[in-house]
């Protein structure tokens, strides 16, 4: 097939060039290949070795009865997702687990919009306030949990204390069944609403100024019409954004279960990533402990492709 | 200037509810801090007070330096916070140059591996790297708390996105210059990238310091433990509530990362919340 373009291209250098600079292309597209492949290697094998085969591993031991440490498992099927269905405290893992995230997502969720709404309506001190709400985000979860549950002492605990003299009921909050889920999510939305604030905080720098401007010529110039015509609309993409993140991470909701209740009292504060690790690495029961962590990874997946769709709903706003 | 300012009444009440949530936000930094320098006799007296009648800090910190590898602990944290971070440098930086800049087969499925990695929860894949780990023979050690993280498909993709910001103007001239595909990478890409390293770095540093799940799981020795796992052991072994040495312990572990966000938030907001902006 001769088009016009190469025959042009004969016209200016003769074949012998041609196929010298062909030549030297595909050495020279050769070697780029074998530089990508040898740059990006080493991170190819170990996203395999650490990410990719481990998700088949774990599909397959879930299929098993094999515990940790033993010469010979059998294939059972989908006996251990059976015996899941059946298991009260994986019930109680996995109702437990929704709640929390019922609670701390729409929490985290109002509380960040509200602060950060409050802080980006002034320019006074927004690097203080901003700073002062962040800093849950990045403590240690483990110390300031002890620090919780200093708080949450019942005798000489600062909450009880302040409940008393103010006339209000005391609770024994992480020792009492019916408080101490709702005292995790509070403290779940203590630790997250300045991750969600600092989202908004930028969702809000992206509205254009046109907009605003465009509000107030249609007299829309009180804060809360300002509010309900622009900002909060415009923030619709990044509040879905910050919904899915933030169920995600309470989802894996751990360190405050491993150390404020270990799943107690009986299971009212049992979550999934601490059924997880107590199936597998405490009772070392691994194959059921594997079915735990596939429905894990189905909840997590689904809300990840529920992300991605949003994301790209995102893309079609701007 | 944005075109929600209030006027001065609602700003006055804008400072007001911020230093009441501010306030509400730092009561259990503020009361840790506030046991770690009490008096056992003081804690059990319950008082309201922040500042103790009897200033007891020096013994409670001692307590807490001593009685526990506490300073053992954070060194555990600080290599293995470096470690972790060096090496997903050193593999992600040329993996994502590779993705950025060159074109080669197999591009798209590369990039593709690692969106889906970046998708995966790595807690769900603990099992199977616990029994790899132990296949290894690498449990209980250094190299059993590093290897998970070695390669993170978030680095990856947030220095593939800079990357590309860097025009190829700049690979051709260092080509010409004689520099190999790996000298470009790290002697011209990853310094042009410093801003994008340094949010990764933060963030990278930040979760492996507070993680406790992958620790629990794979160390036993106490000489071995990052300050999260550390600090869950000392306050199992202390009978009763002994808090003052335990806020003690808190105070130093959460101390580090607090001087270092305030005297950076500008860094740490970027970092830790730079996957999600893109």
């Amino acid at each position: 097939m001769r088009s016009a373009s190469s025959a042009t291209a004969e016209a200016i250098t003769s074949p012998a060039d041609r196929g010298a600079s062909q030549k030297a292309l595909r050495r020279h597209q050769i070697a780029e290949m074998l530089a990508a492949w040898s740059l990006a290697g080493p991170a190819l094998l170990l996203l395999i070795v650490l990410f990719f085969l481990p998700v088949f591993a774990v599909i397959a031991v879930a299929l098993t009865d094999w515990q940790f440490g033993a010469s010979s498992f059998t294939f059972v099927g989908l006996a251990n997702f059976r015996e899941l269905l059946a298991d009260e405290v994986f019930r109680a893992s996995f109702v437990n687990s929704i709640l929390y995230v019922v609670i701390v997502v729409p929490g985290t969720i109002v509380l960040g919009l509200a602060i950060a709404l409050l802080i980006e309506s002034g320019k006074s001190f927004r690097a203080f306030y901003r700073a002062i709400h962040f800093l849950p985000f990045m403590a240690t979860l483990t110390a300031t949990a002890i620090a919780w549950e200093a708080l949450l002492h019942p005798t000489i605990g600062l909450v009880n204390q302040t409940f008393v003299s103010l006339g209000l009921p005391t609770a024994n909050w992480l020792r009492d069944e019916n408080t101490v889920l709702p005292v995790l999510a509070i403290i779940g939305v203590w630790q997250n609403l300045g991750y969600a604030m600092v989202l908004f905080l930028a969702g809000m720098k992206s509205i254009p100024q046109d907009l605003y401007d465009a509000a107030d010529i249609d007299g829309a110039d009180a804060f809360l019409d300002r509010l309900r015509t622009v900002t909060l609309p415009m923030l619709g993409p990044v509040t879905m954004f910050i919904f899915i993140v933030v169920a995600l991470k309470a989802f894996e909701t751990f360190d405050t279960v491993q150390i404020l209740t270990q799943g107690g009292p009986g299971h009212a504060s049992e979550m999934l990533l601490y059924t997880l690790y107590r199936e597998s690495f405490q009772y070392l029961r691994t194959g059921y402990g594997a079915s735990v962590a596939v429905v894990f990874l189905f909840i997590v997946v689904a809300l990840t492709l529920i992300q991605a769709r949003v994301m790209d709903k995102k893309v079609h706003y701007q | 200037m944005r075109a929600q300012r209030l006027a001065p009444p609602s700003a006055i009440v804008r400072h007001a509810v911020l230093l009441i949530s501010g306030a509400l936000i730092l009561i259990p930094f503020v009361w840790m801090v506030s046991l770690s320098i009490k008096s056992p006799g003081e804690i059990f007296r319950a008082s309201f007070s922040f500042w103790p009648e009897q200033f007891y800090g020096i013994e409670n910190y001692t307590e807490a330096l001593t009685s526990s590898p506490l300073p053992r602990y954070m060194l555990n944290g600080v290599v293995v916070c470096a470690a972790i971070l060096a090496l997903q440098i050193v593999i992600c930086a040329p993996a994502a140059y590779a993705l950025a800049k060159l074109d080669f087969p197999g591009r798209n499925l590369l990039f593709a591996l690692v969106l889906i990695a970046l998708l995966l929860p790595h807690e769900m894949l603990a099992l199977p790297l616990f029994i790899l780990g132990a296949k290894l023979g690498i449990l209980n050690s250094y190299a059993g708390l590093v290897f998970p993280y070695v390669v993170s498909p978030l680095g990856i993709f947030l220095f593939r996105q800079f990357f590309k910001t860097i025009p190829d103007d700049v690979v051709h001239a260092a080509r010409l210059d004689g520099f190999s595909e790996l000298g470009i990478v790290s002697r011209i890409m990853v310094p042009m990238a410093l801003p994008a390293i340094i949010a990764f770095g933060i963030f990278s540093v930040v979760s492996h310091w507070n993680s406790l799940f992958w620790p629990l799981i794979a160390v036993r020795d106490q000489n071995l433990m990052p300050p999260p796992l550390g600090i869950m052991v000392f306050k199992n072994e202390e009978a009763g509530n002994d808090y003052g040495p335990l806020m003690a312990a808190s105070t130093l572990v959460v101390l580090p990362l607090i001087i270092a966000f305030l005297s950076a938030q500008r860094w740490f907001v970027e970092g830790l919340t730079g996957g999600a902006v893109k």
